[in-house]
């Protein structure tokens, strides 16, 4: 319908909130946070085989200014702590976060005096990943999940009001919520 | 070879060696912790043992024994291929080591993370900070009395 409106008209009106956040979902730009061996499968998601860049995230930034999303892949010492805060506040906003393995999304199997049990305490985690490590099918799928948060975000309205932000549901999938 | 090693530290300090024994052919030798230097430096410099290599330096907490800290040093000698294990103790009122950095240069970063990790002192180091844990830490991690989890709020996070 839209293409015919298109095609007849010669435009479009769109919400700006989609049009802007079309936009973003589709260019994520990552900030490889990799500490630890949860970045070989980060760079195997980047490679041909599993291909980042069908979704729009192949542009692997070693500046934080010049990034989206950061993908904190490894374990997170208290040490390294304080880096990766100060790495994602030089991130320009707006920015998210992709916790990706056991070790950054609860400590993992280092349930000791020196790793954080989860960055969750630091930072505000977007999507965590399951896995030690993760299939890179598996940061894909966060990859994906993070889209459709950012397909509804407010952007220009949140200068208005900001509303508690709830993903939609999938095609076919039931609402959990009791009523 | 073990015989030789522990003839010739006998015989050249009578009153500085505290005992040796013999495991699987691995030889261990207690010196005073006082006299390290002086046999380390012969332990390197003598031809017939030239333990020109210093491998490890291992911290032992022997918790509730009178002498609680045990410092074990691994050398090795390329050109006899053969290792030695060599042992000081210290009491915990005053874990002091002498320093060995000015035998074998590689000892500086051994014993930092020594001092790191059991909080034992090494007289005479010319750099004694920590090397794992964050400067401002308080407490010695691989001691015994220190909880596997930490101490609650030792390591501040930064703000969410």
């Amino acid at each position: 319908m839209a293409l015919e409106t298109l095609q007849r008209d010669g435009f479009l009106t769109a919400r700006l909130d989609d049009v802007i956040n079309w936009a973003r979902k589709n260019s994520l730009w990552p900030m490889p946070m990799g500490i630890s061996c949860c970045a070989i499968e980060m760079m195997a998601t980047a490679s041909p085989r599993f291909d980042i860049s069908r979704f729009g995230s192949e542009v692997m930034r070693f500046t934080p200014r010049q990034c989206d999303v950061i993908i904190v892949a490894g374990t997170v010492t208290y040490k390294m702590a304080k880096v990766v805060r100060k790495i994602y506040d030089q991130m320009p906003d707006p920015k998210w976060v992709i916790s990706m393995g056991a070790c950054a999304s609860s400590g993992g199997m280092f349930r000791s005096y020196s790793v954080v049990q989860g960055i969750d305490q630091f930072l505000p985690v977007d999507v965590f990943v399951a896995g030690c490590p993760p299939r890179p099918e598996n940061l894909l799928h966060a990859l994906i999940e993070l889209q459709r948060k950012v397909a509804m975000e407010r952007t220009v309205g949140s200068l208005i009001r900001r509303e508690p932000l709830y993903l939609p549901e999938r095609p076919g999938e039931k609402s959990g919520a009791a009523t | 070879m073990n015989q030789v090693i522990t003839e010739r530290l006998q015989a050249r300090f009578p009153a500085s060696v505290r005992g040796s024994e013999e495991f699987r052919n691995d030889l261990t030798v207690t010196v005073r912790t006082a006299d390290l230097p002086a046999v380390a430096q012969f332990l390197k410099d003598d031809p017939t043992l030239a333990f020109d290599m210093l491998i490890d330096i291992v911290g032992v907490d022997r918790f509730r024994e009178a002498e609680r800290f045990e410092v074990n040093y691994t050398l090795y000698s390329l050109e006899h291929k053969k290792y030695l294990r060599l042992k000081v103790l210290v009491n915990e009122e005053d874990p002091t080591v002498p320093t060995l950095t000015g035998v074998w240069p590689g000892a500086n970063w051994h014993e930092r993370e020594t001092f790191d990790m059991f909080g034992i002192k090494f007289a005479g180091h010319p750099d004694l900070r920590r090397l794992y844990m964050p400067e401002e830490f308080e407490y010695f991690p691989l001691r015994k009395d220190f909880p596997l989890m930490g101490i609650p709020d030792s390591l501040p996070l930064p703000r969410r």
